[in-house]
């Protein structure tokens, strides 16, 4: 980054001589620091999946999820500095309930991804505020709308993807979510193909220990986001686990 | 001189006692709302009146929300405008937000918590009918209160009392839209008969994906029943 020192990235209020925003992109150079987050939307729902670094082993396990359930239709997987996601976190909870209170009717998840991208973004216009150092992915299943996953990050710009990954290994996992053909896929297929990127991405030289997160919202859950079940949760890892050892295995065939 | 001057005194006295003069606008009335498979039948009586003076005797109480969405007003015209009002303003500005039209789910809501809160200085009564692509026909009934409750059939307003007991035994789940809007028509002109503060002209809206489709059923073509 040429352009560190030359006074244009203290504020995320100024633009530099050619245009950008600095403070915006130190931003997503904290995200892309985090563990990677995928999600993966297929035909009847979206599946969640997180590679949550555990860097002490005197953490209980279970602390400081990333996956969290925003209203029960909708989930959201943050990637980042946990404690400005836990703020989206909080600020898209709120946005949800305000909606239903308001309006009688659960939050369309196009709406909640607007009102949150906004927010994010007006957090990289003032000096006297930092960007957000995350970025969250929403997903949602309605019976009528199907499946939906959107992407926001730290500039407060969102896309609707089929697919998509942030953090440390996000191009790997891309790599792999694109071999899928995910608009045919049903969740219980793809918890088995998330739990797999996340262990196959993961670096075990530098980042030693990691806890799998994985979470859905379908239509086998009646459209309700949840944890998946501990019996999925168990297959999906040990499968996952298989096909890493049969990968490496096929690794020593070719040497 | 006395008696000159108590001349005029009188007269104005006299004037008071027309209630018109001082009794608000209020839309004593017949209305209703019926489900059926693919929209809703809405109908109203156009009597508006100011006590027992008939203000308006062509008055139109099925009032536009959205293009999929109606409301059927009783008692005070003023607040019912009103209410109407805001939420014609809410839900537009809702519908550009969200890039395509409310529910009526949420149109009922957005009444409901205007009537609820100001429930000790409104005097309105409200039905909520119109047609969505996620539940298809629906009718709300908003009675003073401010409570919400949706209801395959919904009479309100003080003509509505004299026809509860035709409109529980007349009702069937399932009609078409045709039985449908004789059912409306007939129950309103039962209540108009009776109601003192209802009559003129029935007005029907029936409302489908495609939009609403209005008639007015005046003089003869009003259904006509036992009058002793």
């Amino acid at each position: 980054m040429s352009s560190i020192g030359t006074g244009y990235d203290l504020s995320a209020s100024q633009f530099s001589p050619d245009g950008r925003v600095f403070q915006v992109e130190y931003a997503v150079k904290a995200v892309e620091n985090s563990g990677t987050v995928i999600a993966l939307r297929g035909k009847d729902g979206v599946v969640f999946a997180v590679e949550k670094l555990v860097t002490s082993k005197l953490y209980e396990p279970g602390a400081n999820r990333r996956i969290f359930t925003i209203d029960q239709h909708v989930g959201m997987g943050v990637c980042g500095l946990i404690a400005d996601a836990r703020q989206i976190v909080d600020i898209a909870r709120r946005e949800a309930a305000n909606y239903k209170s308001q309006f009688g009717v659960k939050i369309p998840i196009k709406f909640l991804n607007d009102r949150v991208s906004m927010y994010m973004h007006a957090y990289t216009l003032y000096s006297a505020v930092r960007p957000y150092g995350c970025s969250v992915v929403l997903g949602s299943y309605d019976p009528e709308d199907g499946s939906s996953l959107y992407m926001i990050d730290p500039s407060g710009v969102s896309y609707g993807y089929y697919g998509c990954a942030i953090g440390k290994a996000k191009q790997s996992a891309k790599t792999e979510i694109e071999k899928l053909k995910l608009t045919n896929m049903n969740t219980k297929e793809l918890v088995k193909e998330a739990a797999r990127i996340i262990y196959l991405v993961h670096d075990e030289l530098k980042d030693k220990n990691f806890e799998l997160e994985l979470s859905w919202v379908s239509k086998d859950t009646n459209g309700l986001h949840e944890r998946v079940p501990e019996h999925v949760f168990l297959e999906a890892e040990k499968s996952a686990k298989q096909a890493m050892e049969a990968d490496s295995d096929s690794d020593t065939e070719d040497m | 001189m006395s008696l000159a001057m108590n001349a005029p005194i009188a007269s104005y006295d006299n004037m008071c006692s027309h209630d018109w003069i001082d009794a608000p606008h209020s839309t004593g009335t017949s209305i209703m709302a019926v489900e059926f498979d693919g929209g809703v039948v809405i109908g109203a009586d156009s009597r508006s009146t100011t006590g027992a003076y008939i203000a308006n005797r062509y008055a139109d109480k099925l009032t536009k929300i959205t293009d999929h969405i109606y409301c059927c007003r009783s008692g005070s015209s003023a607040d019912t405008q009103a209410i109407v009002d805001v939420v014609v303003y809410n839900l537009n500005f809702h519908a550009t937000e969200l890039g395509e039209a409310p529910l009526v789910e949420s149109g009922a809501a957005v009444c409901k918590e205007l009537c609820y809160n100001y429930r000790d200085s409104l005097m309105a009564g409200l039905i909520v009918a119109g047609w969505d692509r996620k539940k298809g026909g629906q009718v709300y009934s908003i009675p003073i209160g401010g409570m919400c409750v949706r209801q395959p059939v919904s009479i309100g307003g003080s003509g509505s009392t004299y026809v509860y007991g035709y409109v529980d035994a007349n009702y069937k789940p399932g009609m078409t839209q045709n039985e449908s809007v004789e059912f409306v028509k007939n129950s309103l002109a039962l209540a108009m008969a009776r109601d003192g503060s209802s009559g003129g002209v029935i007005r029907i809206g029936i409302i489908t994906e495609k939009g609403i489709e209005r008639h007015i059923f005046e003089g003869d073509s009003i259904p006509k029943f036992y009058e002793g």
